[in-house]
């Protein structure tokens, strides 16, 4: 896939929590698709792909709204929040082959006004990534919902290699410092400090609310092209150096893994990294899943950007705010911006490399990173540059 | 009416559904004596129940009666409830157990306050029969 595809057009909603959007889980990820096919120079007709996400929607519905009576390709990748980006390395795929020439990826819904996670993820085992092992076995003793499951991890971490609670904390402060300079982020204008952040009650120890992404109403949605097609359409294409995706093992059930911290990030970072021809230090800034605090000083290990357990003090000093080493989640990610199950990541991750990120623009931009995280750990990473 | 009747009227926590191979795990549980899967070809332990042996391929398995005992792997303590189930038990902690088999196992350590679990304490199992037809099997601090 190598430099052949790209990110042709970007949309997305405004975030907010109270009132709500106002609008259908269906209607609000129309208002981002809408955008981003406009953003492209394209019409409703000329998409001919659509990758929904999972369960948030049908290829159908989508098509039927906005005119695309030319569809030829529709999948959904079953990743939770690793879903979004792992499309984008299936759209590549597919308009590299000819299977699509112009692929929709939405993504959205009212996590706030609508249904919250303790009451979906919860209350219904169908949706949970395990199904009836959830339910026969971590249901009963109350693990519940992802804080829960993922905390479970974040302990190991914190006894093996002695990773604190302060350091967790630099990567809420730095995404809610990002949020100050991204008026649509819905954190924008209420700043934290490690004293908040250490005083912040406690969820499922060793996370705090502030180490939980936010629960908001919002949608983003991208297209994906050839970048031979992209040469014929005004807007400046984004290049997919590399993309891949992994599933953690066994992928279906959390507590029995061999190596505790092997997600699906540690198959694909290197297959993407290596098909882009880059390596992790030849990134400018990366977009990480931020679910909750410790998913991204993992990811950050095992996407290869520092070793096993040199996380935490990766993430300290300022290295991962605007003007460090690696600034990650300039617009302020789940944790500060909005939860957009990640399509907000490759939405910024594109503005960036475009050079349209206004007050938050890393200075010359040519590479980026954006991953994904989903279900009991499932992993996605695409390479983008300018 | 009987005392465990009482007992199963009140218990309002989520209980596993009792089929296939998780009913077998359960049944083994409500005989007070924890199994485990184990592989008849390379003798490898599994939990959660599968239907082959994802080492060796093999179909052929006994449920093989386990020590009862392990250590802390890990857990969590679960201070703001997620689930309407569980709004009067926290702060609560679900605790990956690992066992002496290999395997691990979450449960509860049901004698051991929250804040003072510690990584790799030994623990052995107890039998709570919640209702008449499950016993869930939990540990105490050995």
């Amino acid at each position: 896939m190598t430099d052949q595809a790209c990110i042709i057009g970007i949309g997305q909603t405004d975030y907010c929590r109270k009132p709500g959007s106002g609008m259908t889980q269906l209607g609000i990820q129309l208002k981002a698709a809408s955008a981003a096919i406009a953003d492209a120079g394209l019409k409703g007709k000329d998409i001919d792909g659509i990758m929904p996400f999972p369960n948030l929607g049908n290829a159908e519905g989508f098509a039927a709204n906005l005119g695309c009576e030319n569809l030829r390709y529709a999948s959904i990748i079953h990743m939770g929040g690793a879903a979004p980006v792992a499309s984008l390395q299936a759209a590549a795929a597919a308009v590299n082959t000819g299977m699509a020439k112009y692929v929709l990826i939405p993504a959205g819904w009212n996590g706030y006004s609508g249904a919250r996670v303790k009451q979906t993820v919860s209350q219904d085992t169908a949706s949970l990534p395990g199904g009836a092992i959830a339910r026969d076995f971590y249901l009963p003793f109350g693990l519940t919902v992802p804080p829960q499951w993922y905390s479970l991890i974040a302990r190991r971490h914190m006894h093996e290699f002695g990773t604190t609670a302060e350091q967790l904390g630099c990567i809420a402060l730095a995404m809610r410092k990002h949020a100050q300079l991204n008026e649509n982020a819905v954190m924008c204008g209420k700043q934290m400090t490690i004293e908040d952040y250490l005083a912040s009650p406690m969820l499922a120890d060793p996370y705090r609310i502030f180490d939980c992404c936010i629960e908001t109403d919002g949608a983003a949605a991208v297209v994906v092209t050839t970048l031979e097609r992209a040469r014929d359409l005004d807007r400046k294409p984004v290049i997919i150096m590399g993309a891949a995706a992994g599933q953690p093992y066994p992928a279906d059930e959390i507590t029995n893994r061999e190596d505790i911290f092997k997600t699906g990030l540690t198959i694909a970072a290197p297959e993407a990294f290596a098909s882009a021809g880059v390596t992790p230090a030849d990134a400018d800034f990366a977009m990480i899943y931020d679910c909750f605090t410790f998913e991204v000083l993992q990811q950050i290990e095992e996407a290869g950007f520092c070793k096993r357990g040199e996380g935490g003090a990766f993430v300290e000093d300022g290295r991962i705010e605007l003007g460090g080493d690696l600034p990650i989640n300039t617009h302020g990610g789940l944790l500060s911006e909005a939860h957009v199950l990640g399509m907000n990541h490759i939405v910024e991750a594109t503005l960036q490399l475009r050079g349209e990120a206004g007050e938050r623009q890393v200075a010359d931009a040519e590479i980026g990173v954006v991953t994904g995280w989903g279900d009991f750990g499932d992993g996605s990473i695409a390479i983008l540059r300018n | 009416m009987s005392e465990s009747n009482v007992s199963e009227t009140n218990y309002s926590l989520p209980l596993p559904e009792l089929s296939g191979l998780h009913k077998e795990f359960y049944d083994h549980c409500k005989n007070q004596a924890l199994h485990f899967q184990r592989c008849d070809e390379c003798e490898t332990f599994r939990h959660v129940p599968r239907e082959m042996c994802a080492k060796c391929g093999s179909w052929n398995w006994s449920w093989v009666p386990s020590s009862g005992r392990g250590r802390i792997f890990t857990w969590t303590v679960v201070e703001r409830p997620m689930h309407a189930a569980f709004v009067d038990a926290c702060p609560y902690a679900p605790v990956v157990i690992e066992m002496e088999e290999g395997v691990r196992l979450l449960s509860e350590v049901s004698d051991v306050a929250p804040g003072d679990l510690e990584i790799d304490m030994q623990v052995a199992i107890h039998y709570d029969d919640v209702t008449d037809e499950v016993t869930l099997p939990k540990f105490k601090r050995a």
